[in-house]
């Protein structure tokens, strides 16, 4: 089909002779977005603290925090996860949705938690794609300026002391 | 499910999936499909169909709420029942249930079932935009919602559990190890995107048929580590429609009807962070100690697809499903998710995806791929060219499957696609699988070829 654009339209011409219009649109919405049961996470995130959950019966831990547990219905208790962590698994996108594109590349890891028992979704920084590998040891950091979102946590490599010995002795 | 009537497949219908089709709105594209089955069987007027069940995933890309219902209006279906189906990426293989479902109970004789999306309405990242909104919109997606970055979590800890452990596990040096595995997975990734590829070059519906070599596969532009281009589906504006009936009526309509002998369903977490690490569900096959040392799910294989899966081999009483499938029309939305799927499936063990793939089992037999495969076809998967070759509009995507996989246990390829090249000879069943946000739901559905005279 052929492509005749017009004023901010575009009208497409049909092999019987036909034209099909077609407009610009637009929409845009400020959501009103309540945190609700989950707030407590985005409050400690702007004090420096990361917040898993436990399950008051069955202790099972989460390291993303949910108010409920998933396995017996009970009710979680807030509880503060280490700083400190190990990549469960990870990529590095090129692309993204609209919103993210800008931001493109960047890394994005599941941190695994000692003693938790899920991981925690964030991006990597400081980190290129050919040094990131699952058990690789990261720490957190947090954003100065807290925007209340879950990107005011973010993720860096941490030293791995013998590592860090056997790298040192090659420079 | 006990005492449920027999329901069968009587005619189907599918538009060309394409990037965009400026000539045809939802309604006018369901009416192409719609009027395309209903000249396969004749004998079967308007009067005939009950009620209709219309799905389409998101509100977001049609700007028009009850757009299920203006199909049903023009369609000229109305005042008889209808209603929507949404079940995120299995939104078309949840509306074929909800068909099946309609006769199954007694409800109904004939039910349309009709699938659309129209993903052209915005530039392709904001449609990632709204696809990535399928996730924990608080956890997940201002982190960089990406659904291609989600499932490349997923196949990096896949290789690593089933690659790196298994394959190269003499390497100590763990990155090298990592990397080596990983390359290894590209490459049997790219061989499923060629197998795809090629096979749609023959089915006119398709999007992206193209002649695909491993090389080229290989080149192809990186979107999420270690996904590329031609390893995912693309988005597409597209419509699929079935005409479902009851044992009692169906031979009225055609002698030619297909048989939907199982419906499995299942579900998952939405954050990919809290799937649990516990035992696999057991095929009949497979041994506990088969799985000793694995935390299943994790976010490496789909306990959704498992349970569907093992829902519908009850229901259609499969005891393996590799020696008495035909074949297999699955999920393919990134050809890692297709690989994984093999294993949910029971087409091999939990692990063995990728040497599934190396031994030829899931390409086509008379077909050339530019490369030796030892056990060529024995059980073609996506003959129909996939998610990654015909597209992914996706309220229609699993309905789509469903026609192809009709046509193929109807033996009547060649009428509807003009070649017989992808006919599969003497195909007795099939199987359909619709997956969902992740994995958070999947439908497994399997079909008989039901011929009479
Ligand atoms: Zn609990």
């Amino acid at each position: 089909m052929k492509e005749i654009k017009r004023s901010g339209a575009a009208i497409f011409s049909s092999k019987d002779g036909g034209e099909n219009l077609v407009i610009a649109y637009p929409y845009k919405i400020d959501y009103i977005h309540s945190y609700a049961e989950d707030s407590e996470f985005f409050l400690g995130l702007a004090k420096g603290k990361l917040l898993g959950s436990a399950c008051k019966k069955c202790n099972l831990k989460y390291g993303t925090p949910r108010g409920h547990c998933m396995r017996c219905g009970e009710e979680t208790r807030w509880m503060e996860l280490p700083l400190e962590g190990r990549v469960h698994s990870w990529t590095t996108c090129y692309f993204g949705s609209e919103e993210f594109l800008k931001e493109t590349p960047f890394n994005l890891v599941l941190v695994e938690f000692q003693g938790v028992n899920t991981p925690f979704l964030s991006r990597l920084a400081n980190a290129k794609t050919q040094d990131i590998y699952i058990g690789m040891k990261v720490k957190a950091q947090f954003r100065k300026n807290p925007k209340y979102s879950v990107s005011d946590v973010y993720f860096v490599p941490a030293p791995e002391p013998g590592r860090l010995a056997h790298e040192q002795r090659r420079r | 499910m006990k005492n449920d009537r027999r329901v069968y497949i009587v005619s189907g219908g599918v538009t060309k999936f394409a990037k965009a089709h400026p000539e045809m709105d939802f309604r006018l594209m369901v009416k192409k499909a719609f009027d395309y089955a209903m000249a396969d069987v004749p004998s079967l007027s308007k009067k005939d169909i009950d009620r209709s069940r219309i799905s389409y995933f998101s509100d977001h890309f049609t700007r028009q709420l009850k757009a299920a219902s203006m199909v049903q209006d023009y369609l000229g279906l109305n005042p008889k029942d209808s209603r929507r189906i949404e079940w995120g990426g299995a939104t078309g293989g949840q509306c074929i249930q909800a068909g099946w479902e309609t006769i199954a109970s007694g409800r109904s004789d004939v039910c349309l079932v009709a699938g659309f999306e129209t993903m052209s309405r915005v530039e392709t990242w904001k449609g990632n935009e709204f696809i990535a909104l399928a996730s924990d919109t608080n956890f997940d997606y201002p982190v960089g919602g990406f659904y291609t970055g989600y499932y490349a979590l997923m196949v990096q800890r896949h290789i690593y559990e089933f690659l790196r452990k298994t394959r190269f596990y003499n390497i100590k040096d763990e990155k090298t190890a990592q990397r080596v595995a990983t390359k290894e997975a590209m490459r049997i990734m790219a061989m499923v995107s060629v197998k795809n590829h090629t096979n749609a070059l023959h089915n006119p519906y398709a999007q992206y048929p193209a002649k695909a070599t491993l090389k080229s596969s290989l080149k192809g532009e990186m979107i999420a580590y270690p996904l590329n281009r031609p390893s995912i589906c693309a988005m597409s504006d597209g419509a699929a429609v079935l005409i479902l009936a009851s044992e009692d009526v169906a031979y009225k309509y055609t002698d030619n009807p297909v048989l939907i002998k199982g419906v499995g369903c299942g579900t998952d977490t939405m954050r990919l962070a809290d799937r649990p690490r516990e035992h696999v569900p057991l095929l009949p096959w497979e041994n506990e100690k088969d799985y000793e040392n694995l935390d299943y799910p994790g976010v490496h294989s789909f306990r959704a697809g498992r349970t569907a899966a093992l829902e519908a081999y009850q229901h259609a009483g499969i005891t393996n499903p590799k020696k008495e499938l035909s074949f297999i029309e699955l999920h393919d939305a990134y050809a890692s998710s297709e690989i994984q799927t093999y294993e949910d499936l029971g087409l091999c063990r939990y692990g063995e995806g990728y040497d599934f793939v190396e031994q030829g089992h899931p390409f086509l037999k008379n077909m050339d791929y530019g490369f030796e495969l030892k056990d060529k076809g024995t059980i073609p998967v996506n003959p129909s060219g996939g998610l990654i070759a015909c597209g992914h509009p996706v309220g229609a995507t699993g309905i789509m499957q469903g026609v192809f996989a009709f046509w193929q246990l109807q033996n009547s390829i060649k009428k509807h696609f003009g070649s017989e090249k992808l006919q599969i000879k003497d195909a007795k069943r099939g199987l359909i699988h619709s997956h969902a946000g992740t994995g958070s739901s999947v439908t497994v559905s399997v079909l008989e070829a039901a011929r009479r005279g």
